[in-house]
């Protein structure tokens, strides 16, 4: 491996911050609201879906999740010098998310803001991006978010798993980063697998095309290629993460690619609370660097539809142990749950129409 | 926060107050006020500073509005508290709680959320509001 000559290995994760919404749906609600057979949810792997309330949105969640990713790598908000939202549930069709959580955070105005869009995979891209800003030393420190409150027909088989949170990273150089890059690879491809037209409200996606030539396919080019790249081995990492549309996915595609079930599951969110889309695998990360230890390694790769994966291999430095306590965890918002009916998720979602 | 119909350069002009929780302190007297005013509410001085106090409060109070008025309709039941951060007394919404599970006393702290919007063409009113602490209870579980 040629560490010198590989961009990624000079830059590192300095914070991380998760935020899940506190509203839960459990799955016996769409069962019971749809007339869907009983047990329909289980082969999507799924116990209950994390719901944003009706003052949430991705902005805010993204607000939060930022906040807590500086909190955890003690920066001064004025150092980032940028700010890449993914995103596929944008406040507003036009008008930057990015500039309202910079100016929010006080990161604002000497930075790069931009909302980014590749259905799950946008936040992924601006991580690449950003190690990239990084490694050149064009900026000092990038943060990086993914929010989604994603959107689902009523009565869709994707109301199961649409669900919403938010995770963000400080990105910045290597030295004194809790968590260092040794690669990166991204494949993608036009794959037409999930898809929303301007205007519309929900998306169309393409049931069983949605898995093997769009999910699998990818994920599975991105990580063999970072896996030839770096000269590593399934067996060589610690914990293996990839994108979570259900419960089910992320543990089939990581039986193909050769890591065991125990590698997959610390970092496994869906099954709780839901595909937080641009959050989703990127989540997942957060959630094993919550717990995670020096000197372990995390294969991670993100996937979105249209479509395309990039994967990573991130290692944990000793600097971890004094940042994980600076910011709740994602369990503290995991165990903070109130559980709602699908009646309070309508009004949540806003799909009923008032006239007042 | 409260609601306010604000016009969009008005709430663009207070946006640092609303987001940040920016707030006003004498340089005469040292009080605090927010929001931030032209001159101290307490002295009428207007050597004044801004400084941002995004810390943990205590819900001193609270009123439950549950006939709220026009477009509030659907946000109700809208809950307000005064929240007291070292002091200063904020009136502000509360979120993430239900009427049953208020208490005076809670710990709470600020978190941006959208206060209202201008129907679905206009603008987006985001602002400071409060909610109860979040409590690591994830270490009980390991
Ligand atoms: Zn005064």
């Amino acid at each position: 491996m040629q560490d010198i000559l590989r961009p990624e290995s000079k830059v590192g994760i300095h914070g991380w911050g998760t935020y899940v919404p506190r509203y839960r749906l459990p799955m016996n609600e769409i069962l019971r609201m749809w007339g869907w057979p009983p047990g329909q949810e289980k082969g999507l792997g799924m116990k209950e879906k994390a719901v944003a309330g009706l003052d949430e949105d991705s902005v805010t969640m993204g607000w939060e999740a930022a906040l807590n990713a500086i909190k955890r790598a003690k920066v001064n908000p004025g150092k980032i010098g940028a700010v890449f939202f993914g995103t596929e549930s944008k406040p507003y069709a036009v008008k930057p998310s990015a500039t309202i959580i910079a100016e929010a955070l006080g990161i604002t105005p000497e930075t790069m803001a931009s909302d980014l869009e590749f259905a799950c995979r946008a936040a992924s891209e601006g991580l690449r991006s950003t190690i990239g800003l990084v490694a050149s030393n064009m900026i000092e420190y990038g943060l990086v978010i993914g929010s989604d409150t994603a959107q689902s027909s009523p009565g869709d088989v994707l109301e199961f798993t649409a669900s919403s949170g938010a995770v963000a990273y400080i990105i910045g150089s290597r030295k004194g980063s809790v968590a260092y890059f040794e690669g990166s690879y991204t494949y993608v491809t036009d794959t037409p697998d999930f898809w929303r037209r301007a205007l519309a409200p929900y998306p169309k996606h393409g049931e069983g095309f949605t898995g093997e030539p769009a999910y699998f396919h990818h994920i599975e080019m991105s990580v063999k290629g970072l896996l030839e790249e770096l000269g590593l081995r399934p067996s060589d990492f610690d914990y293996a993460v990839f994108h979570q549309p259900n419960g089910k996915f992320p543990l089939r595609v990581a039986t193909r690619l050769g890591f065991p079930k125990e590698k997959v599951l610390p970092g496994l969110v869906t099954p709780e609370i839901g595909n937080t889309y641009n959050a989703s695998a990127l989540l997942g990360l957060a959630r094993v660097l919550d717990t995670a230890r020096p000197g372990e390694r995390v294969l991670v790769a993100p996937f979105g539809s249209g479509a395309g994966s990039d994967a990573y291999s991130v290692v944990v430095t000793d600097v971890i142990e004094e940042r994980k306590n600076l910011a709740p965890k994602f369990n503290d918002y995991l165990l903070r749950k109130k559980t709602i009916d699908y009646a309070l998720y309508a009004k949540y979602r806003r799909l009923y129409i008032s006239y007042y | 926060m409260t609601v306010e119909d604000l016009s969009v350069p008005a709430h663009w002009r207070r946006r640092l107050t609303y987001y940040r929780l920016v707030a006003g302190r004498c340089k005469k007297c040292g009080r605090l006020h927010y929001p931030p005013a032209p001159a101290c509410p307490y002295c009428g001085s207007k050597d004044l500073e801004l400084i941002e106090i995004n810390n943990k409060g205590k819900l001193e109070t609270y009123t439950i509005i549950y006939s709220a008025p026009g477009k509030s309709r659907g946000r109700a039941p809208i809950i307000v508290g005064v929240v007291n951060i070292e002091g200063l007394r904020i009136v502000s919404e509360l979120t993430d709680i239900e009427p049953e599970e208020l208490k005076t006393g809670i710990d709470v702290e600020p978190v941006l959320r959208r206060m209202d919007e201008d129907t679905n063409k206009g603008i987006i009113r985001y602002a400071i509001k409060f909610r109860p602490v979040l409590v690591p209870k994830s270490e009980e579980r390991g």
